[in-house]
């Protein structure tokens, strides 16, 4: 070997290391997501993306979700809820400090309670604080919310992206720059196109892992794939090509998460609209659909059925698929009992995402097998509140429910698919002021029960949720308890 | 010459008010409101109606075209509905992106289109000419996204030359952004030089059957002499009208191959404000496209005069 080839080695050799000591310290992460946030403000925009970027990065609430979809201690260390279930105590962390370098006391969560309850409150999940008879800051460390009446969920409810604990004096800004208290800062946004967030040095708990983080926004499928593809991004959450997910997962470079969300998809169902009113006519749609079918053909076998609405993965979960089998001759004898031996023509309202648009064409041919023809339409989103959610000019369509824990919205009888039913309703308001956890279990059962017995809506399958990632990323959450990327525990394998 | 140019900013005036009349009723009838999208489906009335007192979405519809044009005329384009910031540095950012690639793809096409052009139109009906003609013919025929998605996979994919998309940012350095825009500009190019290409030939080809031709030929100026000397010139006229009317498209079309390299350009913008209906946004975006247009045929009618100068003296 000569002179030369040696000092080639040597310099290739400390290249290597070089190389290998930078891959060592990786510090930093590109998540890519598909939608873009309108603007960075949780309490004031359902948009879900807002949460996907800064929930539990940035901004913390009392309480705060898990990755399993438990409530656990947030902001607050511990509480104490009265006798008579109405009032909580909340003991507040010591030296919590805003992003800005101003403490987080009491009167922070005071202010951001009230603000989101008040009478020109926008935030998108109002309902979640309306229980709330008065908030007081005992002293800088405890918090005594009084609540109207007991309210099972309200630990859940306070958990919530909406429900996170703001600055009054940041708070003119946070739709463009949010001030939190989170593992992460908030460092720039270039609209369009990505979000940074660098670690928080001064954070009160376990500190981020990474040093810096930023956020891509990809909507395109194929611009997704591309970019996975050419690692321009080292993590897709909700990556929206289910048919290339066998190609990743075949490929030793990545990982391949699939999870579960709070993602109730539906085939909503008017059910004041004749013949849809008719609980007969329902069971027969029920019947009529093949949901594997649907999985497969429009998810690509991504998602759980489901036979009403409550998430599989919740320990309170019943199985009720079975009262809807696919039973294309049922569904016939049914429709001929209702007095439709020949079946009738309704509407199918679509809005954009893939689950409804492919669903949609499917279920209309299952549909079509039974007699019922289906008059399809596209909707934009803007559309779609407008006419069917808003002006309930629809007979049905397909949407995916993603509001964690959310069958009380059927104890709404102006909730756009109008089901009306006392029954239920007395259900829920039972749920809602029951503190004992087997009770309130066994409510939450029977509530699922009711609703699957009248065929409400057509339940089809929990939405499945792909994370698509570098293989040597550890620490992301699989599932999507609630709309979040929460990065805090997440780090580079060596 | 004053009273021409009076003449002109009138009527540039009075076609700026029509547009803005027209843009703002159109989308007034478009359905769908812009508090309800951002308010999901669990939001109550009265949240929706605070949000939409906060927007000043409850004037009457004079009131609003008042205050939104009225805005204009002093340069506040206003505040975003979703996004919550103003709309004139929305677009500012975005412009940075769209108007250097616009400009990048026109210079690339018609770099490739002028000599392509005039080659083809020199060497008529031979071998050379029949293969500019054909590849053009494919360039008009292939949908620029899928060229796009092909780079792509080339460039980005295998090669990784490239990034699949994205935008580093001008802070990031010239060349790096220069770079970012590269793919994009040239599946934007490649169909606008074809079209282009094709016309360059079509009218060089007509020019050298003009009289004043052959005149050159016959006082002694060789094929090469008269084309550069005579024709080139004189075929400029219809290519500048297509080049003008390119721009504008580029400037406002990319809206396919800005999804396609996830690039942060008004096209995208525009798209994601008309599904949130933003549409203040989409107002004042589709108002300065107007302008954008109106000024490049300004632009054009100049340059008409450059090329011809009889055009100067009718004035």
């Amino acid at each position: 070997m000569s002179l030369r080839k040696i000092g080639l080695g040597v310099i290739s050799a400390l290249a290597l290391t070089a190389s290998m000591g930078l891959a060592h310290a990786k510090g930093d992460i590109i998540v890519a997501m598909q939608l873009e946030p309108p603007n960075l403000d949780p309490t004031s925009n359902a948009a879900g993306a807002i949460d996907s970027v800064l929930y539990s990065n940035v901004f913390e609430g009392l309480t705060r979700f898990g990755p399993d979809g438990s409530v656990n201690p947030g902001l607050a260390e511990s509480w104490e809820i009265s006798e008579d279930g109405k009032t909580y105590t909340f003991k507040l962390h010591e030296g919590v400090k805003f992003h800005d370098g101003t403490d987080m006391t009491a009167e922070d969560v005071k202010f951001s309670l009230d603000r989101a309850r008040g009478d020109d409150s926008q935030n998108a999940q109002k309902a979640l604080f309306a229980g709330i008879d008065g908030v007081e800051a005992v002293d800088p460390l405890t918090v005594k919310v009084t609540l109207k009446e007991p309210n099972g969920s309200f630990l859940f409810n306070m958990a919530w992206g909406d429900a996170v604990i703001v600055a009054p004096e940041t708070i003119g800004d946070i739709a463009s720059k949010p001030v939190g208290t989170g593992a992460f800062k908030f460092t720039n946004w270039v609209q369009g196109d990505r979000i940074d967030l660098e670690k928080n040095t001064d954070y009160w708990g376990e500190p981020a892992k990474l040093d810096k983080v930023t956020f891509k926004f990809i909507s395109d499928p194929t611009a997704a794939f591309a970019a996975v593809m050419a690692e321009d991004v080292n993590a897709f959450v909700g990556f929206p090509a289910p048919e290339n997910l066998p190609q990743f997962e075949a490929d030793p470079r990545f990982q391949v998460l699939v999870g579960s969300t709070e993602g109730e998809t539906i085939l909503s169902t008017n059910n004041k609209l004749p013949p849809l009113d008719n609980i007969k006519v329902r069971e027969a749609i029920a019947h009529a659909i093949d949901r594997q079918a649907i999985i497969d053909g429009a998810m690509f076998g991504y998602g759980t059925p489901i036979g009403t609405h409550f998430a599989p993965h919740n320990p309170d979960y019943v199985d009720l698929t079975s009262l809807s089998q696919y039973d294309p001759e049922l569904s016939k004898k049914l429709l001929a009992e209702a007095g439709y031996p020949d079946g009738f023509t309704t509407t199918l309202k679509l809005p954009p995402p893939s689950y409804a648009r492919r669903g949609g064409e499917i279920i209309a041919s299952q549909l079509r097998a039974v007699g019922i023809e289906t008059e399809i339409t596209n909707l934009e989103w803007a559309q779609w509140l407008e006419q069917v959610f808003k002006g309930k000019d629809f007979g049905l369509t397909i949407v995916s429910h993603t509001e964690p824990m959310d069958i009380g919205i059927y104890a709404r009888p102006d909730y756009y698919f109008q089901y009306d039913n006392p029954e239920f309703q007395k259900l829920i308001a039972d749920l809602t002021v029951e503190n004992d956890p087997e009770k309130r279990s066994a409510l939450l059962k029977d509530a699922q029960e009711t609703i699957s017995n009248d065929y409400v809506n057509g339940y089809l399958f929990q939405l499945a949720f792909p994370t698509v990632a570098d293989a040597k990323i550890k620490g992301l959450w699989k599932n999507q308890p609630t709309q979040a990327t929460d990065l805090t525990a997440v780090y580079w394998e060596d | 010459m004053l009273h021409y140019f009076l003449k002109r900013l009138i009527s540039l005036g009075l076609s700026l008010v029509a547009a803005s009349v027209v843009i703002f009723l159109a989308l007034e009838v478009v359905p769908g409101d812009p508090a309800s999208y951002m308010l999901g489906l669990n939001a109550q009335e009265d949240t929706l109606n605070a949000l939409r007192q906060e927007l000043g979405l409850n004037g009457t519809i004079l009131e609003r075209y008042v205050s939104w044009a009225g805005g204009l005329l002093t340069g506040d384009f206003g505040t975003s509905y979703t996004y919550r910031t103003p709309v004139a540095g929305m677009i500012g950012d975005r412009l940075w992106v769209s108007l250097p690639l616009a400009l990048y793809a026109l210079i690339l096409s018609t770099l490739i289109a002028f000599p392509a052009g005039i080659w083809a139109a020199a060497r008529r009906g031979t071998a050379a000419d029949a293969t500019v003609m054909g590849v053009t013919q494919l360039g008009v025929a292939i949908p620029n996204f899928w060229f796009a998605m092909l780079m792509v996979l080339v460039f980005a994919i295998n090669l990784r030359w490239f990034s699949a998309g994205g935008f580093p940012g001008w802070d990031a350095g010239f060349f790096v952004a220069m770079k970012a825009l590269t793919l994009p500009a040239i599946a934007l190019a490649l169909p606008q030089a074809s079209i282009l290409t094709r016309v360059m030939r079509s009218s060089l080809l007509d020019t050298l059957n003009e009289d004043f031709i052959r005149t050159a030929r016959a006082k002694g100026l060789t094929k090469g002499q008269a084309l550069w000397r005579h024709a080139v010139r004189n075929a400029l006229i219809p290519v500048l009208t297509i080049l003008g009317l390119q721009f504008s498209f580029l400037l406002a079309g990319a809206i396919i191959i800005e999804n396609v390299f996830f690039l942060p350009g008004l096209g995208r913008l525009v798209f994601q404000s008309i599904s949130a209906r933003d549409l203040i946004v989409v107002e004042s975006i589709v108002m300065l496209l107007v302008f954008a247009v109106i000024l490049v045929n300004f632009a054009v009618d100049m340059a008409y005069a450059w090329v011809d100068p009889r055009l100067r003296r009718r004035r």
